[in-house]
């Protein structure tokens, strides 16, 4: 019995796309989706929010980070249908200081990752439950940058957050 | 990924009997994508109105089903008085998983074996009867205790290894009423039944998970090693709790971690352990009794030795757990 749902693929039941509301910005946006449809999918290809990146769709590299109801969290192991009521920032609606510091510390260079490592920074920021550079950095460690910035991500985020830099 | 119907839950009672229930979504809709569960709905549990707070109770802490692994961690009770356990879900995924996955899901991941994961390989826990490509591929994150000829994965839960440690005890819900299960009895060894992961049965729901009052917040240590500093499952982690009169031990804690397919806690070593000093001698006289009958396979032997001087270290940084860097733990 318990093995049954290895061993046999569920026909898949028709199931019809249903209307849903999400806050996005502080903008209220409907769209007819199926359930299956993840968060990040949801923002990319129905409401042409293209900011929020899909790297590996797994939960593994954070490309997709967006902010819910305050937590940095990833759109991508998230369904849109869960998120009715939430309140998400993705990359379009964020004004924050660390921007500037990601230019003045050249924190980048493709630029692919940006957006999930700038909503993970505000989430680390506004948890305020990491001081040191060594914790910033292992909070920080669900976002992955290839072109290899993370030593000038770590410095953006440390000059923003003040404190000793150690 | 195959389409599925969704519901939202409003109660408990809306949900035992059936299958198939969404929290966090970190493991389960990666499942879902990779077609290793496959649901007809999905029943969303994050809509109940209850199960997500940490709350005090008679006999110690409980911690509701729903809560999430970040908010429990950061509890000022559980900081203050099981900071064992909050060290544990700090060292498990990333910031933004432990955001979002529960302390019931925690319990109910599915392992990271890479096999598994492969719709081409042979696997007994994804189609039982195909055979383990671990065993005679490459295994160096697999099980070195309590494996059989079906399977070597590893249950790959931090935040278990803690509450193995703690005596935790999980509250179920199903139709024919409430019962509640030492930690001890949840997980399962894999033997001739891989696809079972643990003891939940169809239909049941985990509400709650209690602490009991003793929480070894004085000395206590969570170690896990792998193989880059963060965001990586454990080659071998250890839990320890100590409880000291002078420099002898009174009680003692020790799970592993990273080793088996369920948290790894052999009662003899700790036995052994009260009464005695506590100093790497005598801790290392426990780690070879809890390693007794470990057997590695082709590239996971170096596990052995690595968990006999993991647990001899982090009992001597239980000793002072001020000595536990914050952040990334140093592998040397």
């Amino acid at each position: 019995m318990e093995t049954e749902s290895f061993t046999k693929t569920h026909q898949a039941t028709t199931v019809t796309p249903r209307t849903i509301t999400l806050s996005i910005n502080g903008q209220q946006h409907a769209l007819t989706i199926l359930p299956y449809v993840s968060l990040l999918d949801a923002l990319r290809e129905y409401l042409d929010l293209t900011g929020t990146k899909k790297g590996c769709d797994h939960g593994q590299c954070g490309a997709c980070t967006v902010i819910c109801d305050g937590k940095r969290i990833i759109s991508c192991l998230t369904l849109a249908v869960m998120k009715e009521g939430a309140k998400i920032t993705t990359i379009e609606g964020i004004n924050h200081p660390i921007q500037q510091a990601f230019i003045d510390h050249d924190a980048f260079q493709c630029g692919y990752c940006t957006p999930g490592q700038i909503c993970s920074a505000i989430g680390l920021l506004e948890e305020g439950k990491v001081k040191s550079r060594e914790e910033v950095k292992d909070s920080m460690s669900g976002n992955l940058c290839r072109c290899g910035a993370n030593q000038q991500i770590i410095d953006a985020i440390m000059q923003v957050k003040g404190g000793d830099n150690e | 990924m195959n389409n599925f119907d969704y519901q939202k839950a409003a109660t408990v009672s809306d949900v035992v009997g059936k299958s198939t229930f969404v929290a966090g979504g970190t493991n389960l809709i990666d499942l879902l994508k990779y077609n290793l569960t496959n649901a007809a709905t999905l029943i969303d549990i994050n809509t109940i109105g209850e199960h997500h707070d940490i709350l005090e109770i008679e006999d110690g802490v409980r911690l509701g089903a729903l809560a999430t692994n970040a908010d429990t961690a950061y509890h000022p009770i559980i900081e203050q008085r099981y900071p064992l356990l909050s060290r544990a879900i700090l060292a498990g995924a990333s910031a933004q998983i432990r955001n979002m996955a529960t302390n019931g899901g925690n319990l109910l991941q599915r392992t990271r074996c890479y096999y598994f994961y492969d719709p081409h390989a042979p696997c007994n826990k994804r189609l039982p009867g195909s055979g383990c490509s671990a065993i005679n591929g490459y295994n160096r994150n697999m099980a070195i205790l309590g494996t059989s000829e079906n399977c070597i994965a590893v249950f790959p839960s931090d935040m278990s290894i803690a509450l193995s440690a703690l005596d935790a005890i999980i509250n179920i819900k199903s139709e024919d009423g409430e019962r509640s299960v030492d930690f001890a009895d949840f997980h399962r060894l894999p033997g001739d039944t891989p696809p079972i992961d643990n003891n939940l049965k169809p239909g049941e729901f985990i509400t709650s998970i209690d602490l009991p009052l003793k929480g070894f917040a004085k000395n206590y240590s969570y170690l896990k090693l792998r193989d880059r500093a963060s965001y990586a499952f454990a080659l071998v982690s250890v839990a320890t709790g100590l409880e000291l009169d002078g420099d002898t031990i009174r009680d003692v804690r020790i799970t592993l971690g990273g080793v088996s397919h369920k948290p790894w806690r052999v009662k003899d070593a700790e036995h052994y352990l009260i009464g005695k000093k506590a100093d790497r001698e005598n801790f290392s006289a426990a780690a070879d009794i809890i390693l007794q009958g470990a057997v590695g396979f082709a590239h996971n032997t170096f596990k052995i030795k690595l968990a006999k001087k993991a647990i001899v270290r982090n009992c001597m940084m239980a000793l002072d757990p001020s000595t536990q860097l914050p952040g990334a733990q140093p592998s040397a």
